[in-house]
């Protein structure tokens, strides 16, 4: 189900939080509201973390993860690095990488089994990620932008690309990652997807100014209409086992 | 576009995805209006020229190249306010979202008020220009734009009048203008601009219609001798130019004429146009007819008072020592041969011929002793060469000794003359000539009653055809003159003046005809009434007449078929 929301009057809630499979990081600061949307949707199924990322509020464009690891930028205080530690499952790798492009979240996006990064990336840090994500690796461009992971967002489900990408490169960046794409826009027309939009397996969060079309769309794209988190389980139970003794 | 199979989904096991196909054209071009216009017109997208993106710079450079490129089409995408699908644009809206949304002309002026005056047919432009302008012109369309404000904030693209009836005092434009809105799509809208038309009489036309014959300038031409030729010659010749076209009036006086214009410099233009083809002094003079202190405006009316100088041609003149003497001693008596804005005169004893400009006459001015009213005619009874033909100031003249006696004389008496003259290569024996007559002339003359040297007798001036015109049948000439259009105060006169008049006229024409180099700046018309006369064979020797090639056929726009080509001289 997909909840439209705001952080401090701002429609941008893809900057002020990170949602994955196993947990979920919000910014601090600001009104309760924000927190307690989450914490309404996700309080019993993963931990939703407080945090702050060098000191600013706009953790989700710094931070790049997803369920089997955390990747922080380079300005990432220890106090910080600590407290993500601390408050994350401990599934999840938290590394801190030294990167000269130090908005991650902008660089790379990525679900739990691929990721798009920056065709600048480091050859050290492609590896870092291969290692701690446990991800594939590929390096391209969504619609002739280069900063892919504010342009696509992509969940294991499905994914929402830059509204101005081509038939074909569409097609290829939907076999590159194995997932059903559609181009669409995100809070009333606006083409910065990941700004707009944070999304995981079961459930995603968009800012109040998206029309019921694109809210549509989204749910349709990510398959959210009927999603809860035990209903993955029942379809693979359904797959997996064969009769009943 | 429409939805495609999954290509190899492994995760989503043959369930369709929805894959809309998306597009490529993003930032718009100023050059090229994608215009999601009130008609709901949106064009083929062009490629962007303000930012584009790298696939497209590197396609056009690896086409450039020749490498095998992708080709890129352009998809389709949700409106995100209505759902349906669309070509993707800056907005992501759809044309019919955005228009609803925002209103570039929104601030911009739709009812304007502007100021005609019916008599001028122009409009006023404030504070004090009057524009004129047809309806449905060009300058009015500019005209009506410029009065639009604000129309800065957008960019106009287009305009164009929408049709009104012309009664109805409203004009109607249709405006399509350009602005950048949210995501830097740019918007075409548009959108209509009525005009209400309110009558007002302009200045010029509300002191012209308050009295209509008020002049503003006047010129007095004035030329102080006993007749008109002058005044004959100088109306062809301002027809000729049109030099009197901006004349509200123009009135014939006794010994000149006077024009009355409604602007200042249309009387300066005239005055100075007389200045070129007579010698004149002029004088200017004003008087003031209303003022308007507080404003510092005065209104006058402005006087020309412009004489022509009494010498015309063939007149006799005896010259003052003074300027006889500093023309290199011409002899005193002289005759005015060309009169333009240069008086020539030519010493008919010598052949030698001079000029004098109008500061030059007006400095001395001198009168002519015998003008040609008082021509008489002389029979030539024999001629003899002195000197061979000469060229003097463009005109062929022979010195010659000519033995003449007076018309009136023969038969009654034998008194005949000797005289020296420059008409050689004209006269023969037994042809007749005008000359003055000093022999029994009564002049009263100071300048010739000082002069100690020998008087002649007889000054020859022109070949006479007296006889040969009595002998001609024909009462119309192949051509006629156009006249000015002027007022004359006839009451006073009676018709002694109007015969008189009239056969100064004729004399007139007859000057015309028998020197072609005064027809030379003159037009004259083919006159449709004459016909050649049946009877007479032979004129025998020429009476001059003007050579058919000379006439302008009179341009006639009427109905009927259309003159030969005109023959201009």
């Amino acid at each position: 189900m997909a909840t439209r929301l705001q952080y401090e009057n701002n429609c941008e809630v893809g900057v002020f939080s990170k949602l994955t499979n196993a947990y979920c990081l919000v910014a601090i600061g600001g009104s309760e509201n924000f927190y307690s949307t989450f914490e309404a949707e996700l309080a019993d199924v993963i931990p939703v973390v407080k945090t702050s990322i060098a000191g600013t509020r706009i953790i989700g464009r710094l931070c790049a993860g997803n369920k089997k690891g955390l990747l922080l930028p380079h300005n990432t205080t220890d106090q910080e690095l600590q407290h993500l530690r601390n408050s994350l499952p401990d599934s999840v790798v938290v590394q801190r990488i030294e990167e000269r492009l130090s908005a991650l979240g902008n660089c790379i996006s990525c679900n739990d089994h691929v990721a798009l990064t920056h065709p600048d990336l480091d050859k050290e840090t492609e590896e870092l990620i291969a290692d701690v994500l446990g991800v594939e690796v590929f390096r391209q461009t969504v619609a002739g932008n280069i900063i892919v992971g504010s342009y696509c967002t992509f969940s294991n489900i499905g994914g929402l690309v830059h509204p101005h990408t081509s038939i074909e490169d569409l097609d290829e960046l939907s076999t590159l990652l194995q997932v059903p794409l559609v181009a669409g826009t995100v809070n009333r027309g606006s083409d910065v997807i990941a700004a707009g939009l944070t999304v995981n397996d079961w459930t995603a969060f968009c800012g109040s100014d998206t029309t019921a079309t694109e809210l549509s769309v989204i749910e349709s794209v990510f398959k959210l209409r009927e999603a809860k988190p035990s209903a993955l389980v029942d379809e693979m139970r359904k797959s997996l086992i064969d009769t009943y003794v | 576009m429409t939805k495609q199979q999954a290509q190899s989904n492994p995760n989503t096991n043959g369930a369709p995805s929805l894959l809309i196909s998306l597009f490529c054209l993003h930032r718009l071009s100023d050059a090229v209006p994608f215009s999601l216009s009130a008609y709901y017109r949106i064009c083929c997208p062009f490629p962007p020229l303000r930012s584009p993106s790298p696939t497209q710079e590197k396609l056009a450079m690896a086409q450039g190249v020749g490498m095998f490129t992708v080709p890129q089409t352009i998809g389709s995408v949700l409106c995100c306010r209505c759902g349906i699908l669309m070509q993707p644009n800056a907005a992501n809206m759809c044309a019919n979202c955005l228009r609803s949304e925002i209103d570039i002309t929104e601030g911009l002026q739709k009812h304007v008020i502007i100021i005609f005056c019916p008599e001028c047919n122009s409009f006023l432009q404030p504070p004090r220009t009057w524009i004129k302008a047809e309806l449905e012109s060009k300058e009015l369309l500019t005209f009506c734009v410029k009065r639009l404000k604000n129309l800065n904030t957008v960019r106009m693209v287009h305009a164009e009048f929408i049709w009104t009836e012309p009664h109805s005092k409203r004009i109607k434009i249709k405006l399509k203008v350009q602005k950048e809105v949210l995501h830097g799509a740019i918007l075409e809208q548009a959108y209509t601009v009525e005009y209400v038309v309110q009558d007002q009489l302009c200045e010029s036309c509300a002191r012209v219609q308050a009295n209509p014959d008020q002049w503003v300038a006047a010129v007095q031409l004035r030329q102080h001798v006993p007749h008109r030729r002058t005044f004959f010659y100088l109306e062809q010749l301002i027809l000729k130019h049109d030099a009197a076209k901006d004349a509200i009036r123009i009135t014939q006086m006794d010994q000149g004429i006077d024009f009355f214009f409604g602007k200042r410099s249309h009387g300066v233009k005239f005055v100075e146009f007389v200045g070129k083809v007579a010698p004149t002094r002029s004088r200017t003079d004003k008087q003031l007819v209303s003022q308007d202190s507080k404003s510092n405006t005065y209104h006058y009316k402005y006087t020309f008072s412009v004489e022509i100088s009494p010498i015309c041609r063939e007149d006799l003149i005896c010259l003052p020592p003074k300027l006889s003497v500093s023309l290199g001693n011409l002899g005193p008596l002289v005759i005015c041969t060309k009169v333009t804005n240069t008086i020539a005169l030519l010493d008919p004893r010598t052949l030698r011929q001079c000029f004098l400009d109008a500061e030059q006459y007006w400095r001395s001015s001198f009168k002519a002793l015998l003008s040609s009213r008082q021509l008489t005619e002389y029979m030539i009874i024999d001629m003899e060469e002195v000197r061979s033909e000469e060229n003097v100031g463009g005109s062929r003249y022979v010195l010659a000794d000519a033995h003449v006696a007076r018309v009136s004389d023969l038969g009654k008496n034998d008194r005949h003359f000797i005289v020296r003259t420059h008409l050689g290569h004209l006269l023969s024996c037994g042809d007749c000539a005008l000359g003055y007559d000093l022999y029994s002339a009564n002049s009263n003359d100071f300048e010739l009653d000082k002069y100690r040297g020998v008087i002649p007798d007889v000054v020859l001036i022109k070949k006479s055809y007296e006889e040969k015109r009595q002998q001609r049948q024909r009462k119309s000439r192949s051509w006629k003159l156009k006249s000015l259009n002027m007022e004359v105060d006839d009451g006073t006169r009676g018709r002694e003046h109007e015969e008189k008049m009239n056969t100064e006229y004729e004399h007139f024409l007859r000057d015309l005809e028998e020197n072609p180099d005064l027809r030379f700046n003159l037009s004259l018309y083919r006159n449709k009434e004459y016909e050649p006369s049946m009877g007479s064979v032979a004129d025998g020797d020429d009476v001059p007449s003007v050579p058919l090639d000379e006439l302008l056929a009179d341009l006639d726009l009427g109905d009927e078929e259309s003159e030969e080509d005109e023959m201009v001289e």
